[in-house]
């Protein structure tokens, strides 16, 4: 498969904000959601170009920042696989 | 349940062999017959009784026991030649391609089969993958690699038949073949040699089953019919007999080749009679056979009607017709049906006195049975009442007959939302069918052209008190999937409303009296008019008993024509003083000015009422304000007959004037076209830009034409008050039935198929003007003339086929979704979570918003309306979800 440039992977218009979450904002998340582990989050490959664009590991997990029909903006949040 | 808990371990499939077969069988089946004359089971035939007793009387040979004790045990045919079994034939296939034609090792080379056998008696076991990567890599050989036999192509010409080369494989040679394979090369394939040896897939012996398993039934002539395995197996006998008697007579190869299939052909029908390229075995009656598979197939059979299907007591069914006259909350069930269903009512010291009564009664409300404490059932009869009256006490339950009031749940297939199961309460009635108020048809999507119903009684308190407080109709009046009315009056109701609620119209005492009484109200307002001094009563003043007191509204009817186009408006800059009378005005729960319409019955009126005064209110004003109308419309008098789709002669003049210059138009247009002045328009042929062109011409030239006849016609047409009040049909039915029905289209197109060239034998060959592509001039009260009914009829029955290929399409999407979405819940936090409690979605919906509890055109208002917020949610305590309090309330009142 030809592998994109991440430029052009991340400015594309149908390509939401990801971002790679800190330690500690990983631990906040899991506690506001009462979530045991990582894995109970939605998940995502690490062969995602988008993954792969920005540089996240296995066990990372994004904040996607998505634009939504219904609430005008809504953020997702997945872990890398 | 009691009893012991058994688990099922493992399950094991093998082939059976030849050896096993014949140690399973009680007999060998010789002979084709079944019963001698006297009608007593032949020995030998397929009736024998080795093989299990059917008949009263008769002993089994086998275990001794009679009809009852009896549990069937196997036969066996031996087969003069042997049959490749059917299901076997893909496995069969594969074996001979992938082992040596002479030695009968699998085509790898010795390292290969090494390394292979490494893999699987090792930790992994073998896998699907594997087995195939295999067979694949045996694909490969031309060359025995172990004899170094030059290997030949085998075909399978379907069903059964084998070829090497042109050369025809038996059953025999091919049995020959497989037993040759080892069984270590065997297990490489994922065959385990000690429970399915290929060869036991080429039958040499036959099982034949039980006769309990083959019932033959015995008609009211005395005729025996047998089952359908049974004839079969007479079928194969036969043949297997003529073969056997064919050989032995020294036979040339041929007749014995023609008979071998011929047994092939009817033990592969045995087993399976619809397996593609041979024509199912039928009865004499031209009736294909059920044989095994099809007993085993589809919905009807074993796994999925016996097996996997449900069946329901406490439930009743019948065809369901209108009431008015009953609530909304009520469905009204046959006397002869509350016969028969029953509720359980535990004893308690508070009602034994009131259950004891049902225990004495022997005509209509009385119980049907009692439960005793230890859970045993007893009958009540005429016999034992006296005693049971007697023992009954706390503790036991009475099963009485459904009565007035009772809890149940009313549904209609297809349940495709939640609202297709709502909770009822029972009223007995005269009669044999479901009574439905016609206001609750909507969320069933119910009418009375013969519709059935279902009604299932919760059988315990929980389940009654939840169907009450969750399913209740009048709790369902609000939609969940868009926040706005689903049980509404509709139709004759909106009508009557409408013409009620007119400016103008006024009731004398005697009838206003009437129609307030049967609406429920017996406290006669103050007249609001005076007609030559006699008091009058206005339809509004009448519909005002009906509002909660306190309501007040503001806003525009259906007959309200824009703020845009309306004089008055522009003049005044506000709509008060209406000169339609299309500015609804409630103060104080009074009707100030306005006509009740579409608008206000099936939208905002009843949606505030359900919201600020809550579910019951809303209920009540249904009940009543459907009575009203109903009262109302009969005094006022409605009817739309042939006559009111007339229109005078100029109007028909000028419709036609209107139609003439279209078709001039699109003459015109066709000119350029082929002129070459025409032109092109974006992204589009020359052709489609002038379908597209004439499309709007003509499209446009109805349109004229309907607003024509709605000017020549009479505003008090009934045709059009029905569409101005929005109670039924639209201006587009008006135009077609009065002035013209258009241009007729297939696949949204006009209409070109037909002939070549041309679309019928009437026109000429390329003539693409407004009649010839299907544009129908005439009105429906008019008439078509046989051409333009021939292309409506193009056009209708497209729709027809859409629709029937639509709801087919749509339903098994739908399905597919509601099994891949059924255990998502949304949680209190606001998150929507898979059973093992993974985050599917972190605000519901992203909004968090429930679309039942929004409000008119404000569908979300964040505040209100998320299901939990944030602030709150983070001082959830621990767990204990029961001690929350749903955050938006239940029927509104707090959130105005």
């Amino acid at each position: 498969m030809v592998e994109l440039d991440p430029e052009i992977i991340l400015n594309h218009e149908y390509v939401p904000k990801h971002e790679i979450l800190k330690e500690k904002e990983v631990e906040k998340l899991l506690k506001k959601y009462k979530l045991e582990s990582k894995m109970q989050l939605p998940k995502i490959l690490a062969s995602d170009p988008v993954v792969k664009a920005i540089g996240a590991k296995k066990g990372d997990v994004l904040k996607i920042t998505r634009k939504s029909i219904t609430a005008g903006e809504a953020i997702y949040y997945r872990v890398v696989i | 349940m009691a009893g012991v808990e058994k688990k099922i371990g493992s399950i094991e499939f093998r082939l059976l062999s030849p050896e096993i077969i014949r140690k399973l069988s009680q007999i060998r089946v010789v002979t084709p017959d079944t019963y001698d004359e006297d009608g007593y089971p032949i020995e030998g035939g397929l009736m024998d009784l080795h093989m299990g007793v059917i008949d009263p009387g008769l002993r089994c040979k086998t275990c001794g026991g009679n009809i009852a004790t009896c549990p069937g045990h196997f036969g066996h045919i031996e087969l003069v030649r042997p049959v490749v079994h059917i299901a076997y034939v893909k496995l069969i296939y594969t074996l001979l391609k992938a082992t040596c034609r002479k030695c009968g090792r699998l085509l790898l080379s010795p390292e290969e089969i090494e390394k292979y056998k490494e893999i699987v008696t090792g930790e992994k076991e073998l896998d699907e993958d594997t087995a195939l990567e295999i067979i694949e890599k045996t694909k490969k050989a031309g060359i025995c690699p172990h004899c170094n036999a030059k290997q030949e192509e085998i075909s399978l010409v379907k069903p059964t038949s084998f070829y090497e080369g042109d050369q025809r494989l038996f059953p025999t040679e091919i049995r020959r073949r497989l037993e040759l394979i080892p069984d270590d090369d065997l297990r490489l394939l994922g065959i385990n040699p000690e429970k399915a040896r290929p060869e036991w897939a080429i039958l040499t012996v036959l099982p034949v089953p039980p006769v309990q398993t083959r019932p033959s039934i015995t008609l009211e002539t005395g005729e025996r019919s047998e089952d359908d395995l049974t004839h079969k197996l007479v079928d194969i006998l036969r043949i297997n007999q003529r073969l056997r008697d064919n050989i032995a007579a020294g036979a040339p190869q041929l007749i014995i080749e023609d008979l071998w299939d011929l047994l092939q052909y009817h033990v592969t029908t045995y087993f399976n009679n619809e397996v593609s390229g041979i024509p199912p075995a039928r009865h004499r009656s031209g009736r294909p056979l059920k044989t095994l598979a099809q007993r085993l197939k589809g919905k009807e059979g074993r796994f999925r009607y016996y097996l996997s299907g449900k069946r329901v007591n406490f439930s009743a069914r019948t065809v369901i017709s209108p009431d008015p006259y009953i609530s909304i909350n009520e469905v009204g069930v046959p006397l002869d049906i509350a016969k028969i269903l029953t509720v359980p009512e535990k004893v308690t010291e508070w009602n034994i006195e009131k259950l004891k009564e049902f225990v004495k009664r022997t005509e209509y409300p009385r119980a049907l049975y009692i439960i005793r404490p230890d859970g045993r059932r007893k009958m009540v009869t005429d016999n034992n009442r006296e005693m049971i009256l007697e023992e009954l006490d706390v503790g036991y339950t009475v099963e009485r007959q459904l009565m007035d009031g009772d809890i149940v749940i009313f549904n209609r297939q297809p349940s495709l939302h939640r609202i297709s199961m709502i909770c009822h309460l029972v009223k007995v009635l005269p009669g044999k069918t479901f009574r439905l108020h016609p206001n609750v048809c909507k969320p069933y999507n119910a009418d009375f052209d013969g519709d059935e119903m279902n009604l299932h009684v919760p059988q315990t308190e929980e389940a009654q008190a939840e169907a009450f407080h969750l399913m209740l109709v009048q709790k369902q009046i609000i939609s969940p999937r868009y926040g706005a009315p689903i049980i509404f009056p509709d139709q004759d109701y909106i009508t009557a409303a409408y013409l009620m609620t007119h400016k103008d119209v006024t009731f004398p005492k005697h009838i206003a009296t009437k129609i307030l009484a049967k609406a429920g109200v017996y406290e006669l307002p103050k007249p609001d008019r005076r007609i030559n001094g006699e008091p009058r009563w206005s339809g509004k003043i009448l519909f005002s008993t009906l509002l909660p007191k306190g309501l007040s509204l503001e806003y525009t009817a259906k007959t309200c024509i824009g703020k845009d186009k309306c004089e008055h408006f522009k003049k005044k800059g506000k709509c008060e003083g209406c000169p339609i009378d299309a500015w609804v005005k409630i103060e104080n729960g009074k009707l100030i000015s306005g006509v009740i319409d579409k608008v206000s019955l099936q939208g905002i009126l009843l949606d505030t009422i359900f919201r600020k005064y809550g579910s019951t209110a809303a209920r009540e004003f249904l009940d009543r304000a459907g009575k009203m109308f109903l009262e109302a419309l009969m005094h006022i008098g409605f009817t739309a007959s042939l006559d009111d789709t007339d229109i005078p002669e100029e109007a028909k003049k000028e419709i036609a004037e209107v139609i003439k210059r279209a078709e001039k138009e699109v003459d015109e247009l066709i000119r350029q076209y082929y002129s070459g002045e025409l032109e092109r328009m974006p992204g589009k042929t020359l052709e489609d830009t002038l379908e597209d062109k004439i499309m709007a011409i003509l499209g446009r030239a109805r349109n004229e034409a309907g607003d024509v006849a709605a000017k020549y016609l009479n505003p008090l047409n009934h045709y059009l008050i029905m569409t101005r009040a929005g109670s039924r049909g639209s201006m587009l039915n008006l135009t077609q039935m009065s002035a013209c029905v258009g241009q007729q289209a297939v696949r949204g197109k006009r209409i070109l198929r037909g002939y070549k060239h041309k679309t019928l034998p009437h026109f000429k060959e390329g003539d693409i003007g407004a009649r010839a592509r299907g544009f129908v001039v005439s009105s429906f009260r008019d008439g078509l003339d046989p051409i333009e009914y021939f292309f409506h009829a193009m056009g209708g029955r497209e729709g027809l086929v859409d629709k029937g290929i639509r709801t087919a399409k749509s339903g098994y999407m739908q399905r597919r979704l509601i099994n891949a979405l059924q255990d998502f819940v949304v949680r209190w936090d606001g998150t929507v979570r898979d059973s093992t409690d993974t985050i599917v979605q972190f605000v519901y919906g992203e909004d968090g918003a429930d679309p039942m509890k929004c409000y008119g055109d404000n569908p979300v208002k964040l505040k209100e309306f998320l299901l939990l917020e944030q602030k709150e949610y983070e001082e959830l305590p621990e767990e204990g979800e029961e001690e929350l309090v749903e955050v938006v309330g239940e029927e509104g009142g707090e959130y105005e």
